[in-house]
């Protein structure tokens, strides 16, 4: 049916969204204690997504009620299967939420400082668990025949996987840093532009290493680029995108290499999504029991009702997001009613 | 204790939590609202004093009721996995058409409207404050509807594809209007604006009190009194009695919990105060003869359902669903006469502002609400046991079968210990959010300089240096 295949793409573009948009933010908080030096350059932090991070967190929410709707059996393994792992992801949501709301609501130097280091663990926790989820799902888990399985917290944590979640954490902080480039300025902007070139080549090591490590591990993943060869463009434009965002930030060209950025993201998603199609989620105890998009979707009317909402919703969506950034655009200026 | 007991508890707790947050959000929006066309309509300065002061509030509440309310979405995946298969072709994209069309509505405003104080003009924050407030309440209308198609589940055709039964959507119209969606969907609606009129009310009334900012605390009395007060009794006679009637028809196992009715009788009454024994099957207290027969019916001998037509092994808990309603009802009239002796009050020689006994009931009255509110949130839920789809699926064959119990063991602690910090911290900013009180006023020339029209707001021109007025 090609609207398992449609939604496929639209899940993975909305999960891109999220990437892209939230990434930045979470980067902002993994950067925030190596580039603040004082409660104003902290503030001037949080002031940068002060307007856009509750918007851009929708996008998970958004995400989780799409793979519910259009691939329940895929929220059902996936999230009961990973049952702590999620329990952990809700915990450090609602943890960053309270850092970044309660934060400058008191003065008072270890009040602030204490949810400072909370802003920037939960920044940095929501990114690792969600690069070693990733991960799994890539290396295939113990998926039975009923759809079901528990993966121990401690099985969750396998090489590749971390290796995985690491690399996320280097992305996301390089794609904050260019953000940050936007908004900031003085010496926390000097800052930020020494270590965004520094970011690129740790995450630029880290993601080659990774790409050989996902093409030495599986050899079903290999398969499906080799039969689909078309595919391959998109780690190669994603290639291309890294490349040209190196050459912007070089060239301290930043808005445009936060597009690249942008564009990588979205591209390297896209990679991933090839790879895998039409599996959602592998076993790895046997090919039979994978959840696919043809075995594991709701229905054709379901299907059918949610594509004419997202035909409807996500040009709205796309414009009022658009025009909120365009309004909030420009370096930060701190007042009495910021963060 | 058993896996399904642990799993219902933290459901029930988190989701009660996150229950505490939108219907303030919801309410506090409607007087943002009329506080926002106060505002463009007389140009007075004091009403962009009220929305500074209210927005910032409505921001704490709304971070609040995000954060706990992802919670709600991941945990029917985690600790309901048997549901959301069986339902996820209905249920899971009411909720997906929440996430499109509510959610990204509020989160693309919200932005807008908490900087708006400083950065919009009037009619602009009127503008995105009514952009968020209706993100808000389709929100809560697709979570209504999600919920009342749990209640009184339509449109559906129950199949095995190899997975176990799930139901698929066979119509989405039914799916949309179930016979329970537009009254509970009012009643909700209704219950949220008096909650949010209630908070402003309260913290008018301690203003008043404590003798601080008493020309805007008596303009907040002034706006929010009749509301609430009208809200009120339309409750307890409209919305309120639809919805029972709605339960009398489509429920009827639920209404006799709720009201400890064991016998199918006509002229059946209404219990006002008391108790109830399942094991004896009696209901004594204060009871009105013939009153639910006639509320369910519009007559004193139509014939009200008992337990006793109900195998026992589909009863909920009856004497908790008789009490929690009755904390509902009970809750629901005391607003009738909080409202309206405080009307009189006023009307009656401009006296409310010196009745320091209404002052403080008043300054009670958000504890009320929202004891009123969640005792009836749990009325619908723990009534409708022990399905977690009416009649379709028992809530003790729903759960994740492959979580441990040692496992949600653990985290039910976990958000026992996480959410009694982040109450203690939400009321100890709130509190030192009305300690500190409404922003000064603003210069009358500030505000003509903020952006007012969609081209000076994208120029970020002010209105003096793109030279109109």
């Amino acid at each position: 049916m090609w609207l398992q295949t449609v939604w496929f793409v639209l899940y993975v573009a909305v999960i891109a969204g999220y990437v892209i948009l939230d990434g930045f933010d979470l980067g902002v908080g993994m950067l925030s204690v190596f580039v603040a030096r004082d409660d104003r350059e902290q503030r001037t932090l949080l002031n940068s997504i002060g307007p856009v991070w509750d918007g851009n967190e929708v996008w998970l929410v958004v995400a989780g009620g799409a793979l519910f709707a259009a691939f329940p059996l895929v929220y059902a393994a996936l999230f009961s299967g990973f049952y702590l792992a999620m329990m952990l992801v809700l915990l450090v949501l609602i943890l960053r939420t309270i850092a970044i709301e309660f934060r400058s609501k008191r003065e008072g130097r270890r009040w602030r400082r204490t949810w400072d280091w909370f802003f920037f663990a939960s920044s940095s926790g929501i990114t690792l668990l969600l690069g070693v989820a990733l991960g799994n799902v890539i290396r295939g888990v113990a998926l039975d025949a009923g759809g079901n399985m528990d993966v121990s917290l401690v099985d969750l944590l396998n090489p590749y996987s971390l290796a995985l979640g690491v690399t996320a954490v280097a992305m996301l902080s390089l794609h904050g840093g260019i953000y940050l480039t936007l908004k900031v300025d003085g010496d926390l902007l000097r800052r930020v532009e020494r270590l965004v070139p520094k970011l690129m080549v740790v995450f630029f090591v880290l993601m080659t290493g990774m790409v050989a490590w996902t093409a030495g591990l599986d050899d079903e993943v290999a398969g499906r680029f080799r039969d689909r060869a078309w595919t391959l463009a998109f780690p190669t434009l994603a290639l291309a995108s890294a490349l040209g965002a190196w050459r912007l930030i070089r060239a301290t060209r930043y808005l445009a290499a936060f597009g690249a950025s942008a564009m990588m993201i979205g591209l390297l998603m896209a990679t991933v999504a090839a790879g895998l199609y039409p599996v959602m989620l592998p076993s790895s105890i046997d090919v039979a029991n994978d959840l696919t998009i043809h075995n594991a979707s709701s229905a054709e009317p379901t299907l059918m009702v949610m594509f004419v909402f997202a035909l409807i919703g996500l040009p709205f969506v796309l414009l009022y997001t658009a025009g909120v950034y365009y309004f909030f655009r420009g370096r930060v200026v701190l007042d009495d009613g910021s963060y | 204790m058993s896996a399904e007991v642990l799993h219902r508890i933290q459901f029930g707790l988190t989701i009660s939590f996150h229950f505490i947050f939108p219907p303030m959000s919801l309410g506090l929006g409607l007087v943002l609202i009329i506080f926002g066309v106060q505002a463009v309509r007389t140009d007075d300065p004091k009403w962009r004093r009220l929305s500074m002061f209210w927005t910032r509030v409505y921001g704490l509440v709304f971070a609040m009721g995000i954060a706990t309310g992802i919670v709600q979405e991941f945990q029917f995946g985690t600790n309901w996995a048997v549901y959301s298969r069986y339902v996820g072709n209905i249920f899971g994209s009411l909720l997906a058409a929440e996430g499109i069309f509510a959610f990204m509505l509020e989160g693309g405003f919200l932005g807008l409207m908490l900087a708006g104080g400083r950065r919009l003009g009037n009619r602009l924050w009127l503008f995105a404050t009514t952009m968020v407030v209706a993100g808000a309440t389709f929100s809560a209308t697709w979570i209504i509807m999600a919920n009342s198609w749990m209640q009184t589940p339509q449109g559906y055709e129950l199949r095995d594809d190899g997975h176990g039964t799930q139901a698929f959507m066979s119509s989405f119209r039914d799916v949309v209007f179930t016979p329970s969606f537009g009254p509970r969907l009012w009643h909700t609606l209704v219950a949220s604006w008096m909650v949010g009129t209630s908070l402003v009310l309260s913290v008018a009334a301690y203003y008043l009190l404590k003798r601080r900012h008493v020309q805007l605390a008596t303009t907040m009395i002034r706006v929010t009194l009749p509301v609430f007060t009208v809200l009120a009794v339309l409750q307890v006679t409209v919305f309120g009695a639809n919805m029972a009637t709605e339960v009398a028809t489509r429920q009827p196992a639920k209404l006799a919990a709720m009201e400890g009715v064991y016998r199918t009788q006509d002229c059946a009454p209404m219990t006002i105060v008391g108790w109830t024994n399942p094991a004896a099957q009696t209901t004594e207290g204060i009871q009105v003869p013939c009153l639910l027969s006639l509320l369910v019916g519009q007559s004193t001998s139509t014939t009200v359902q008992g337990l006793d037509d109900v195998p026992r092994d589909q009863w909920a808990d009856v004497p908790v669903v008789f009490h929690v309603y009755h904390l509902m009802i009970n809750a629901g009239m005391l607003f009738v006469l909080i409202g309206g002796v405080a009307c009189v009050l006023w009307a009656w020689k401009r006296k409310l502002w010196e009745q320091r006994w209404m002052l403080r009931v008043l300054v009670a009255s958000i504890v009320l609400t929202q004891i009123a509110t969640l005792s009836g949130w749990w009325t619908a839920e723990l009534g409708r046991q022990p399905w977690i789809v009416w009649q379709l699926l028992r809530t003790s064959d729903a759960f994740s079968p492959n979580v441990g119990v040692g496992q949600v063991g653990a985290t039910v602690a976990m958000f026992a210990v996480l959410y009694t910090v982040v109450l203690g911290v939400f009321l100890f900013l709130l509190d030192r959010i009305i300690k500190a009180g409404p922003p000064d006023e603003p210069e009358p020339e500030e505000i003509d300089l903020l952006p007012d029209t969609w081209a000076e707001a994208f120029r970020h021109r002010s209105r003096a240096s793109s030279g109109s007025r």
